[in-house]
């Protein structure tokens, strides 16, 4: 079996400017630090980057997450659900520095998981009404061309069609992996990470405890290995 | 209105007996988190944190370092999973609001109007943190209760039509603040309840939407725990 032992400093050769890169975590809970720092120091820039917030920018709160990437101006655009507990984000956002599609959460996680799904994009009550109808589309549906979020009524109920996501990386955190890429999350850390997971070209995780294959129970694996290209194993 | 509690200890101890033994609840951050702490005895709930488990437990007396694997609530700061609680990813944390399955959410609010709808993520101009969870929250729960202040410095925050920017159309099941009670009945805005002290006109007074006074009005009963 082909080693997927990523060397930290080896990260960078995965990176170019302008690409778009998913990160899990929660209020940077599940978001991978080292993973983050690597995409740092390769000096990579103009990211697209998809997530659930932008954690934390005191870091006596929380962890830094994304944030360390958009402190040091390498995000042009964001695609998330909350920026109300990282200051120079939402500075950055009303300077006009880097752009910031709001979406509601629930809506982020089921358009990854179609991206990831090989479907056709989400039909979701949320929103509707609201301004996350708004938010520019570059769209063509039957012919059709949208340049908003077009409502379907659907049997007398109206859902928002929101586009699938998908990213060139996804960069994960998970509590456990086996050598073939098996992953296990700890709690509140798994929020996106399973579903970024099957929504980007290059799979890359950051395990803080490495074991054999055939140490994870079958049942117990919360991301299979085909998914994970690459295990970066603790420092 | 008692004069040793404060205006929104007022308003969560009421919805805290707005809640049943065994309710799947999800509490909003500030004032709506305070409801747990009033719950009366014999009913235990099971707390949903939107970042992926059921059956929030208190904070830790030993906190997890920042770096360290740790459970944190939706706000990020550390909590505690009690025996019974489950995690999962975000999709299907979601699809619990999203598709019913919540018998109840508790929000904040910043406008409620008369067509029940609910303005509760941004001020434009001011302040843009973005929705979170409150739309799929407000979208789906089974019984959507706003928890807020009457007004916000003599300004009215029940109006006959919301004009900040919308959380969810339609979806307010009550209202609580520390003069009144209102529930949504087949798409009316009806009073039910005063706080002790406070007139009919007083609440009319304050408030900016058309309302049906109740035919049952009775002055509010709050959770006395800790009292």
């Amino acid at each position: 079996m082909k080693s997927k032992r990523l060397e930290i400093d080896k990260v960078a050769s995965f990176l170019r400017d302008g690409m778009t890169i998913m990160y899990g975590g929660f209020m940077g809970n599940g978001t991978p630090p080292r993973l983050m720092r690597a995409i740092l120091d390769s000096g990579v820039k103009d990211l697209t980057v998809i997530g659930d917030d932008a954690a934390f920018s005191d870091a006596t709160k929380g962890p830094e997450g994304i944030g360390l990437l958009v402190r040091n101006k390498r995000v042009r655009k964001m695609i998330t659900g909350h920026i109300g507990l990282n200051k120079e984000a939402q500075r950055q956002m009303l300077s006009g520095e880097m752009e910031i599609e709001l979406c509601p959460i629930g809506s982020i996680a089921e358009r990854i998981r179609a991206g990831g799904s090989g479907l056709g994009g989400v039909l979701t009550p949320t929103g509707v009404g609201t301004s996350v109808e708004d938010v520019p589309q570059d769209l063509t549906i039957n012919g059709q061309k949208y340049t908003k979020k077009p409502v379907f009524t659907i049997n007398g109920r109206d859902f928002l069609y929101e586009t699938p996501l998908k990213a060139d990386l996804a960069v994960l955190e998970a509590v456990q992996a086996d050598k073939s890429g098996n992953l296990v999350y700890y709690t509140s850390m798994r929020n996106h990470n399973p579903l970024m997971a099957l929504a980007a070209e290059t799979v890359i995780a950051e395990a803080h405890q490495i074991v054999e294959v055939g140490c994870i129970d079958p049942d117990h694996v919360m991301t299979p290995g085909v998914l994970v290209d690459y295990i970066v194993y603790p420092s | 209105m008692s004069e040793q509690i404060s205006a929104k200890e007022f308003i969560a101890r009421r919805i805290a007996l707005e809640l049943n033994d065994g309710d799947v609840v999800n509490l909003g951050i500030g004032l709506p988190t305070l409801v747990a702490n009033y719950l009366p005895p014999g009913v235990t709930l099971m707390l949903q944190s939107e970042n992926g488990f059921l059956g929030i437990g208190p904070v830790p007396q030993e906190i997890t370092p920042i770096g360290q694997p740790r459970v944190v609530n939706a706000g990020g700061a550390p909590c505690s999973i009690i025996p019974g609680g489950s995690t999962f990813d975000t999709s299907i944390s979601f699809a619990l609001m999203r598709g019913g399955h919540l018998d109840a959410c508790v929000l904040g609010g910043l406008q409620v109007d008369e067509n029940a709808d609910l303005a509760n993520w941004m001020v434009p101009g001011k302040n843009v943190p973005g929705m979170g969870g409150a739309m799929d929250l407000a979208v789906g729960a089974k019984k959507v209760i706003v928890a807020m202040e009457h007004t916000n410095k003599g300004e009215k925050k029940i109006l006959k039509k919301c004009n900040l920017p919308l959380t969810a159309k339609g979806r307010v099941s009550t209202v609580v603040t520390e003069l009144a009670l209102f529930r949504f009945h087949d798409g009316k805005l009806v009073l039910e309840e005063y706080a002790p002290g406070v007139s009919v006109e007083d609440i009319r007074a304050g408030t900016e939407a058309a309302f049906i006074v109740s035919d049952k009005l009775k002055e509010m009963e709050i959770s006395r725990v800790g009292l």
